[in-house]
This record gives C-alpha cells, sequence and structure tokens, in this order.
C-alpha cells in the first residue's frame, strides 16, 4: 500500500497543471458561491422623479411630513438615481443606465393629505424577467414600508386625538375653545351634580346622560389599544428549535469549503481509481485478488480502494482545513470548535473519496470518471441547499432523498454543525457519514470486479 | 526439461450461458515455449488470464498460484508517468522480490534499457514498452510465464528483438506461453501449439505434428494449414 502511495503522490508531483487545476477550480467556485450565499440581492438601480415642489409637505393625523424625506424613506431599498423629468428616467431606462424609474407625482401631497383620495407612484421599468422580478419585489417592498409608515403616523395622531378627547385641556387644533372638560372626567363631574338634584324629569335626563358619558369613555378607552393592534395586526416573535441560529456568512463559509472538499475528494479518487484501468494495471495489480490462488497476489481490492480513498481524503481534508482556517481569520469563527472541525472535514473527506473511488471503479478512463464525479458534485451541492418550503412536497421529499444517500448534505449538516452548533447534532451527520463511506466502498469493490 | 512446470485440467469457463472454455487440459514443461493460437473468440485470452489469476475458472484447476505465473498483458500495463526504472522498482516491491533494486538492475540489463532507464514510458516506443512490460512479469523471477499476444503493434524489428528475449528466458528454463494470431510465429519459435476454437482445446503438439494433422508437408505453409484444419474440424 506504501509503494502504491507513493507512485500515486510522484504521479501526481508529475501532473502539476492537473493538481492546481484540482485546487484551483474547486476553491474558486466554492468561494463564488460563498460569495452569492453570504450577500443579499443588490440594489436596483432606479431613477426617482420627484415632481412635488420643493419643500412639499403632508399633513398626515395632525402631522406633518416632508415629501423629500418620504421619497428618501420609500427608496431606502434601492440605489436611487435622482433625476429631474420623467422623460430623462425614460431615456436612462432605455439605456440601460437604471432598471426602472419612480414618478412622484406633483399631486401626491395633497392627495394623501386629503385623507379621502389615494395617492399614486408611477413605476416604469424594462429589461429581463429576471430584473423585472427584482425591481418589482424591491418596490412593493419599499412600497409596503413606507404604507406602514404612514398607517403608523395617522394612529398615533388619531391615539393622541382620542387621549385629549378622554383627558381634556388644550387640543391644540386652530379655533378650538381652551381647557375643554376630558370625557372621562364629565362622568364624576355628573355624579356630583345628580347628587344635588330632586328626583324628576331633569335628574332622569342627567342619569341617562350619565350612563351615555360612562359607556362612551369606557370605550374610547378601549379604541386605543385598537387602534394600536390595528397598525401593526401582526407581531413577529422567532424560536429556533434545534441549535443556535446560524449566521448566512458563517453558513456560506461551510458552504464553500464543503463544496471545495468534494470536488477535490471525488475528482482525485475517481480520477487516480480509473487512472489504473487506463494503464491497464488494474489487472496486474489485482489478479488473483478474487480467484482463491491467493498466493502471491499484489494487491487486495480492498487495499487498493483504501488507498486511493486515503489518498483523496487526506487531499482534500488538508485544502478544506486550508480554507476554513484562512477564511476563519475574516470571518469570526469560533476557533474553541476545531477539534470539531477536524472531525467533520475528516469523515466528509472520507466519503467523498469513497464516492469517488465508487465512481472510478465503474469509469473506464480518467476523463470519463472526472467528468461523471464532476457532472454528479455541482447537481449535488445545489439539492442539498434546496430549502424545504421552496418546492412541492413530493418534489422536496424526493431531493432529500437523494441528498440523503449521497454525502455532500451530510458533510455540509456535520461541517455546520461543527462550525455553527446547528442542528442536527455532530454526531448524527458524523454517523452517516460513516454509513455513507461503507456504502460507497461496497460499491467501488463491486466496480472493481471488472479488472480490463 | 521434463519436470512439469504447469498442469492444467479441465478448465471451463462460463459467461452465463455462453462457453468460453470447454474442458481444457495440458501441461507444459520447463523452458518449453507454448503457443496458444485460434480464431477470435477461441478462448486464448480467457484460457491465459485464467492462468495469470485475472479471472476464477467455472470448473477445473491449474497447478500454480497466480503468483507463480508471470503476467503480461497484451497492452502494456505500466504507468505512463513513471520511468523505466520506477515502473520495474514499483512492481518489484508490489510483487514483495527480496531485492527489488537487484531486480530492477537485471531486468534492465535483460531488456537491454539501461540507457533509458530514467525516460518515462510515455517517451519509449511501443517495443520498448512491451519489453518493459515483459519485464515486468518476470521481476518475480516465475516459473512460468504467459503472454497475450506480445507482439501485436511492433514493427518487424522490434519483434524479432522481443522473441530473441522472449526465447532466452525459455532457454534459462522459464515455461512460456503465448497466445497469438501470427501463426508464423507459431512455427518460427514454438516447440508446441495448442490450438483452441470455440473454447475447445482441438490440437495439443509440436507444430511439425501441427503440419501432418492438417495434411500438410513439414515445409508447407503454416497459416494455410491452420485454416483448412479449422475448416476441417468445423465441419465435422
Amino acid at each position: 500500500m506504501i509503494s502504491l502511495l507513493r507512485k500515486d503522490i510522484l504521479i501526481l508531483r508529475r501532473s502539476r497543471l492537473t493538481v492546481a487545476l484540482l485546487v484551483l477550480y474547486p476553491v474558486a467556485i466554492a468561494l463564488l458561491i460563498g460569495l452569492a450565499l453570504s450577500r443579499g440581492p443588490a440594489k436596483p438601480r432606479v431613477a426617482v422623479v420627484n415632481e412635488t415642489a420643493p419643500g412639499a409637505r403632508v399633513e398626515v393625523g395632525g402631522r406633518s411630513v416632508d415629501v423629500s424625506d418620504y421619497a428618501s424613506q420609500l427608496f431606502d431599498q434601492v440605489d436611487a438615481v435622482p433625476t429631474a423629468t420623467r422623460a430623462q428616467a425614460v431615456a436612462k431606462i432605455q439605456s440601460g443606465d437604471v432598471l426602472a424609474a419612480v414618478v412622484i407625482p406633483r399631486d401626491i401631497a395633497a392627495r394623501l393629505s386629503s385623507d379621502v383620495s389615494q395617492a399614486h407612484l408611477e413605476v416604469l421599468y424594462n429589461g429581463n424577467a429576471l430584473e423585472q422580478s427584482l425591481v418589482q419585489s424591491s418596490l412593493n417592498s419599499a412600497l409596503a414600508q413606507a404604507n406602514l409608515g404612514f398607517s403608523e403616523q395617522i394612529q398615533h395622531a388619531a391615539a393622541q386625538a382620542i387621549g385629549l378627547l378622554l383627558k381634556g385641556g388644550n387640543l391644540g387644533v386652530l379655533g378650538a375653545p381652551r381647557n375643554l372638560v376630558g370625557l372621562g372626567e364629565i362622568p364624576s363631574l355628573l355624579r356630583r351634580v345628580i347628587a344635588h338634584q330632586p328626583p324628576g324629569p331633569d335628574r332622569a335626563a342627567l342619569e341617562r346622560t350619565l350612563a351615555f358619558a360612562t359607556f362612551a369613555a369606557e370605550n374610547l378607552t378601549l379604541s386605543k389599544t385598537v387602534l394600536q393592534t390595528i397598525s401593526q395586526p401582526i407581531a413577529v416573535h422567532t424560536k429556533l428549535l434545534h441549535g443556535r441560529r446560524t449566521p448566512l456568512d458563517t453558513f456560506a463559509v461551510v458552504v464553500a469549503v464543503a463544496i471545495s472538499e468534494m470536488f477535490i475528494g471525488l475528482l482525485l479518487a475517481a480520477g487516480a481509481v480509473a487512472l489504473e484501468r487506463e494503464e491497464h494495471v488494474l489487472g496486474r495489480l489485482l489478479r488473483g485478488s478474487s480467484t482463491g490462488r491467493a498466493r502471491g497476489v499484489l494487491l487486495s481490492r480492498n487495499t487498493l480502494l483504501a488507498e486511493k480513498s486515503l489518498l483523496a481524503a487526506v487531499c482534500a481534508f488538508v485544502v478544506a482545513f486550508a480554507m476554513l482556517a484562512g477564511i476563519g481569520a475574516f470571518v469570526g469563527l469560533d476557533w474553541s470548535r476545531v477539534p470539531l472541525w477536524l472531525a467533520a472535514l475528516a469523515l466528509a473527506a472520507l466519503a467523498f473519496g469513497a464516492l469517488g473511488v465508487s465512481i472510478g471503479a465503474l469509469a473506464r478512463e480518467v476523463r470519463a470518471a472526472s467528468l461523471l464525479a464532476f457532472l454528479l458534485s455541482l447537481p449535488l451541492a445545489f439539492l442539498a441547499l434546496v430549502p424545504s418550503g421552496s418546492v412541492g412536497h413530493g418534489l422536496y421529499d424526493a431531493i432529500s432523498a437523494v441528498s440523503f444517500v449521497f454525502p455532500f448534505k451530510a458533510a455540509l449538516e456535520a461541517l455546520d454543525a461543527a462550525v455553527n452548533q446547528s442542528s442536527p447534532g455532530l454526531p448524527i451527520s458524523l454517523v452517516h457519514l460513516a454509513v455513507l463511506v461503507a456504502l460507497f466502498g461496497a460499491l467501488a469493490r463491486v466496480g472493481l470486479r471488472r479488472l480490463d | 526439461m521434463n519436470a512439469k512446470a504447469l498442469a492444467v485440467a479441465n478448465l471451463a469457463m462460463r459467461y452465463g450461458e455462453r462457453e468460453a472454455l470447454r474442458d481444457v487440459s495440458f501441461e507444459a514443461d520447463a523452458g518449453e515455449l507454448v503457443a496458444v493460437v485460434g480464431p477470435n473468440g477461441a478462448g486464448k485470452t480467457t484460457l491465459l488470464s485464467i492462468l495469470a489469476g485475472l479471472q476464477r475458472p467455472s470448473a477445473g484447476s491449474v497447478s500454480r498460484a497466480p503468483g507463480e505465473v508471470g503476467w503480461v498483458p497484451q497492452q502494456p500495463a505500466l504507468y505512463s508517468k513513471l520511468t523505466v526504472a520506477e515502473n520495474l522498482a514499483l512492481f518489484a516491491r508490489l510483487e514483495r522480490v527480496a531485492d527489488p533494486d537487484a531486480a530492477v538492475e537485471e531486468m534492465l540489463e535483460q531488456t537491454g534499457l539501461r540507457d533509458r532507464a530514467s525516460d518515462q514510458l510515455s517517451r519509449l516506443s511501443g517495443g520498448n514498452r512491451q519489453r518493459v512490460n515483459v519485464a515486468i512479469g518476470l521481476l518475480s523471477r516465475p516459473p512460468v510465464l504467459a503472454l497475450d499476444e506480445p507482439s501485436t503493434a511492433l514493427d518487424p524489428g522490434q519483434r524479432e528483438r522481443l522473441w530473441s528475449f522472449i526465447r532466452g528466458l525459455a532457454a534459462e528454463g522459464t515455461s512460456v506461453l503465448f497466445s497469438t494470431h501470427d501463426v508464423a510465429e507459431v512455427q518460427r519459435y514454438a516447440a508446441r501449439a495448442l490450438v483452441l476454437a470455440d473454447g475447445r482445446l482441438l490440437f495439443d503438439g509440436t507444430p511439425t505434428e501441427f503440419l501432418a494433422e492438417a495434411g500438410r508437408d513439414l515445409d508447407g505453409d503454416f497459416e494455410d494449414a491452420f485454416v483448412s484444419f479449422l475448416r476441417a474440424r468445423r465441419q465435422r
């Protein structure tokens, strides 16, 4: 086994371009995927045409809001490009300078202040379906936030007005009488007056007025709470059932490292086994190993497969650990968990090596084995990253089943558990990986029954 | 020369319904050069690969363990990224040869490739690769050497050098079995010929006996005799 290992290392040393590609390509792919995962979508460039007069203000619920403030709040989620006219905005869209334009009409302040007519924004956009979808979702989200802001201001103003009606005092509204009595005070005042009234029609009328004032004061107090509920009917409280919340950037690191490890382990193991067949050496190495005439056997199938798996696993492990440690210098990783990283990386590397040798055992030549390993790697990575709920139940179950029988998802979960303490826990993922090592090792052994 | 180097008894090989070998039995003496001839699909490669331990026969027995039979496959089974010496050293270690370095030196000497010892296999001609291929089969000094169409794809000069090398081995006592499509090689180099067709051993004897069996003169055309022999057997 040592002789074979030395030979493989010698061949790798003489195949520098292949080795460089084998390391650089997966690292580059992994970093790109990691970057894509760790960053949210870029803000789309949107032209903003504000046709309102400078300093125009909107009166909402007794409050005055500057339209420009509203616009800046509204366009917080896009890369706003201030544009003077609608025609210029259209030209910018057509030239591809911006993806869309939003026109704030001249009458928006008046419409918002009127409390009766709805205000309108004009949205112009172009581009392909993806760009249209990006612009639409960004603007819809921005509008929803702006509308929520307005509704909160209206609710706040209404609650203030109700408070003043209940407490009395100075309403602060032009023309309103000063030091008004509050609705909440009326029942006690009326009770004092009624106490000095003799029975008769006047007292009965006062008692009816007292009943109304008491009822009105109680219900106005309740309506303040109701208004608060209407302004934000659903409040969100989040709770994670297992593990701890994984930050997107550290999860992206885990994905990038797992992808690199998979590529190297798979391609190297598959190529190393297929090379033996391509060089027609397999028969020479393994002859006698399955004939029952064991004397003089050079190598057993198990030894050959173990050597190839180990070589690929060690290379994949070293590159993956170097990558994780390197990225760890820039992303906040918990270095006290390094022993767990090592365990996850080691078993994942072995599982990728085992899958690789099974591919290599089935292929007739290195190119076919490499292509097969490559074609298998990317879909496996993407399937493992499909979140539940993003596709139908049946399809998700099928995706989960496929991901379960290949090592990428288990490796990702093991590494995520080791780095981010996510669920399922590390022991479960390690056991899963160990089972896959045995499974693909057995499959590779079957593939090596053919020696030509 | 009379000690039996190899004894094969009632060898059979089935692939599902197809019988690649049927009840094949023969013996080979030490230092004997035995040719295995027959048309395509006759079972030549199957027979040699069973002797070398690449396949387990469906029935029958071989007196030698795979480690006692040097194996030289039709296509050179060598690492093209390794040098001649590295290939020899690797297989010497895998064969657990007592002194791998001495074995490498000896094979470089025997193959006449000492001056090419540091060249990678990919830089060698087909003939030289085949010489290394044969040398690897001889590293453990096996009493029996099985060669599957060793001269295929070699030019006449390379072929001549290869046969000179193989005859030298036989002269030193190695029992050599080789399969070939070139019946002229049988006539020229083999002490005995095994003629296979459809997995059956149709003839076992010297080339001279074969010509007589085919009804030809001793100096007759061997290829013509071979074709008419097979035709006559099929018509029976």
